[in-house]
């Protein structure tokens, strides 16, 4: 076999810096992760004489960062001099977009920043689509862009693009540097903001004459945020009347929703969970939050949720929303969600309570925080002897989730069924794996196919819906946890948009491992197509099957990967097997799959959750007076 | 819908105006009027925003407003305890012989002419909205050729005041 190895391809002057440690550049970068703290490290090293660059790279040393992905160019090439020599590991991305994403999936696996490089103008706008789906994931990155020099900001100059107005609705704050002895600074406060509170992407722009320009080095900066004070901490007479309320519902539900993953409260929600016996449902982005297998979890709420959780919140009289925010593709039309529902709105955001639904007890507070002050006043209630019996809910929902489980009909036409081709790579990769989707019909199904018992297994782009997320956030989450298997569960569609990061994959030493979910077409759009635009097929046959353009087998070969392919039942589990075998190259395995399977349940855009279809013409038999 | 004056108080920083009112837009908003200037603080710069809306998407607003990291503190001012005056210039059209009236005008309004010339006169007021919208009806029978509105500024009522508050000087 002639695919390269990360030995022979490595940079030759990593390797000599390499050579020190105890093994190659993925276990070293897990020595370097175990070693280095999330938080920012508290080091005071004298203040230095240093050029900017200098500077911005000493500052992310001092910040604890071990990896950045980017690409340099000629505004923010000063940085990479100094970079050159740096403990922090830059890998070198194919595309700017790649970067981002690589530091949503670090962030995402890991609960660390993320951070991504750039130079100005068409590198910085590479990064929009990245930034924007870390926005509306509330994930903590930090983007780094150069500028032109300060003097031809505003004329057009060069790859000259103004960044931060750009990217103004689209980042938790940003910033333009105007001179060298404030990166230090901007670059702590970037970090802090990222991370705490509501987590989102920041971007620092710096001109490229203030990374040349001599500054001096001091650390820790001092950081200057006065309008900047997240509340943690919820009200205490808030906590008590939401513990009041779930002591006496008949019919309630816990909402459980993305915060509670990064608030790192998994643990808490189980118990508060037990504790009460109330059902629970976890979002598309809370998946692994609260163990699928567990007798209390109805699923994922939603346009493809179970007809159980849907039903849960559709029928409740209190929904105890965490760290959720009422999106539109959990809530259907809004004006007809949970009718009958008392809600309780927990969230870090004071400006998603009551943003798409009234909140009849609102509470501002980190998920963790919430969770454990509701445990406690949820114990008091019920030492008091309030606790409702939930039993009667109970049989309701359990007769729902026997009669309308999740579940697919075999195709007609006898090609592979994706969502027999997804369950079977879950079963086999198990519940230790990172899962990493793109979007579309594979991502709902990997969403609903595949067991998720443990927090950060799942990433995924759910706010923005980023076609070719999957390939480079696997990549970042590979780097990030370089000892867990990551798949990236892909459409054929979503690969061809970012699939040359394989090759920085291959030449860095990052095997991840890619099912492309093949149907030949946009799987999700043809879905749409065949359900609302009679089946008028207009441009969403990509000739992946009819043309096999590209050959995904080949293209795998030409980046550096291992290419595989399946195209019946009987293959499936042994492809599998021999993907998870391979641990020095990334996988491709090209599953090719029929394209008429469609994903269900489903409540159709701009519908009631009332109106739910458990398969096409099948609306749930459902006993109007049971609930 | 209501007007509502909304008091924002801003790190005076590059950009800042610029991240306020990209949100109103953004958001859907129209402003109907903008005013920016330093505080008693050199360090805060002080927008007044007069919008139009009903309240709960206003208080919406308000809440992604605070979410801006240079945002220091926003208070809405209730129009019965402040005060809120905008200023006006106008260039009217005064031959000789409606001189006399319009400085009659002038003189009612308690407004002042800041510059003459043969054929017009450029009458600076101030005052709240309400006065100054009169003030034009008056004014428009002789002929505007040119005027000039500054956004409203108010300020509540009594010995309390608006202050970036203990944040800003502990940072």
């Amino acid at each position: 076999m002639t695919r390269p190895t990360p030995e022979t391809l490595a940079h030759t002057a990593r390797r000599a810096r390499a050579a020190t440690e105890p093994a190659g550049d993925v276990d070293s970068t897990a020595a370097r992760g175990a070693a280095t703290p999330a938080v920012p490290a508290v080091r005071t090293p004298a203040p230095a004489q240093v050029s900017g660059a200098g500077s911005l790279v000493r500052s992310l040393e001092a910040l604890g960062v071990d990896v950045v992905f980017g690409i340099p160019g000629g505004a923010i090439l000063p940085a990479y001099d100094p970079l050159y020599d740096s403990t922090v590991r830059h890998i070198l991305v194919r595309h700017e977009q790649g970067a981002g994403h690589a530091a949503t999936g670090y962030a995402q696996a890991t609960g660390k920043v993320g951070v991504c490089i750039a130079t100005s103008g068409p590198g910085a706008t590479n990064l929009v689509t990245p930034i924007a789906d870390a926005y509306m994931d509330s994930v903590a990155m930090v983007a780094i862009t150069g500028q032109v020099a300060r003097p031809s900001i505003g004329t057009d100059a060069f790859q000259e693009a103004d960044i931060q107005g750009i990217t103004l609705p689209i980042t938790k704050h940003n910033f333009l540097v105007q001179t060298p002895e404030e990166i230090p600074r901007v670059l702590a406060e970037a970090f802090h903001l990222a991370s705490t509170g509501r987590p989102g992407p920041v971007l620092v722009d710096i001109p490229k004459d203030v990374l040349q320009a001599s500054t001096t080095f001091a650390w820790p900066p001092t950081l200057d945020l006065p309008g900047y004070r997240p509340t943690l901490h919820p009200h205490g007479k808030q906590i008590r009347e939401a513990a009041r309320l779930m002591a006496g519902a008949r019919r309630p539900v816990l909402y459980v929703g993305g915060g509670v993953l990064k608030a790192g409260a998994t643990e808490g929600l189980r118990r508060l969970a037990e504790l009460t016996g109330i059902p629970v449902v976890t979002t598309l982005m809370a998946l692994g939050a609260f163990p699928d297998s567990h007798p209390q979890h109805l699923g994922m709420p939603g346009m493809h949720g179970t007809v159980a959780a849907v039903y849960g919140l559709q029928k409740a009289d209190l929904i105890v929303a965490l760290g959720a925010r009422f999106d539109d593709r959990v809530t259907g039309k809004l004006d007809s969600f949970a009718p009958d529902a008392t809600v309780v709105h927990a969230d870090i955001d004071p400006a998603e309570i009551g943003k798409n639904r009234h909140a009849d007890v609102p509470i501002v507070g980190d998920a963790q925080h919430v969770i454990d002050e509701l445990i406690a006043a949820v114990t008091v209630e019920r030492s008091a002897g309030h606790g409702g019996d939930l039993g009667d809910w109970w049989t309701q929902l359990d007769d729902l989730r026997n009669r309308y489980p999740l579940g697919y009909d075999e195709p007609a036409d006898g090609t592979l069924s994706p969502q027999y081709v997804i369950k079977r790579l879950g079963e086999i990769a198990g519940p230790d794996a990172i899962y990493v989707a793109g979007v579309g019909q594979h991502q709902m199904w990997a969403s609903q196919f595949i067991s998720y018992e443990k927090p950060h297994t799942w990433l995924n782009s759910g706010g923005l819906g980023t076609m070719g997320y999957a390939v480079p956030a696997a990549m970042g989450a590979k780097v990030g946890r370089p000892d867990t298997v990551v798949w990236a569960v892909d459409g054929d569609g979503c690969f061809q948009m970012t699939n040359q990061e394989l090759a920085t994959c291959a030449l860095e030493g990052i095997p991840v491992k890619i099912a492309v979910i093949n149907n030949g077409n946009l799987g999700m759009v043809r879905q749409w197509q065949t359900l609302f635009y009679n089946e008028r097929y207009s441009n969403t046959d990509l000739g992946t099957h009819k043309h096999r353009i590209p050959d995904f087998v080949k293209l795998a070969e030409a980046l550096g990967c291992v290419g595989l392919r399946c195209e019946n039942a009987d293959d499936v589990d042994k492809t599998i097997a021999a993907a998870m075998e391979i641990n020095d190259a990334p996988v491709v395995i090209d599953f090719v799959v029929g394209k008429d399977a469609m994903v269900w349940p489903m409540v159709a855009a701009g519908t009631s959750n009332d109106e739910i279809m458990f398969a096409r013409g099948v609306r749930p038999a459902f006993d109007e007076d049971d609930i | 819908m209501t007007m509502h004056t909304l008091s924002v108080l801003v790190e005076n920083k590059p950009g800042v105006l610029a991240r306020v009112s990209g949100l109103f837009s953004r958001r859907g908003f129209n402003i109907d009027s903008l005013a920016v200037g330093e505080t008693e603080n050199p360090d805060v710069s002080r927008i007044t925003i007069v919008v139009n809306a009903e309240s709960s998407p206003l208080e919406q607003v308000t809440k992604q407003l605070n979410k801006l990291v240079n945002v220091l503190k926003i208070v809405e001012l209730d129009p019965q305890v402040s005060v809120a005056r905008e200023l006006l210039l106008v260039k009217v059209r005064a031959d000789r012989s409606a001189r006399t009236q319009v400085l009659e005008t002038v003189n009612l309004f308690r407004a002042r002419v800041v510059d003459v010339a043969p054929d017009t006169l450029t009458i600076e007021a101030t005052g709240t909205p309400d006065k100054l919208d009169a003030l034009l009806r008056d004014l428009e029978p002789f002929g505007i050729k040119e005027m000039v509105q500054s956004g409203l500024v108010a300020i509540g009522r009594g010995s309390r005041s608006i202050t970036a508050g203990p944040a800003l000087r502990a940072a």
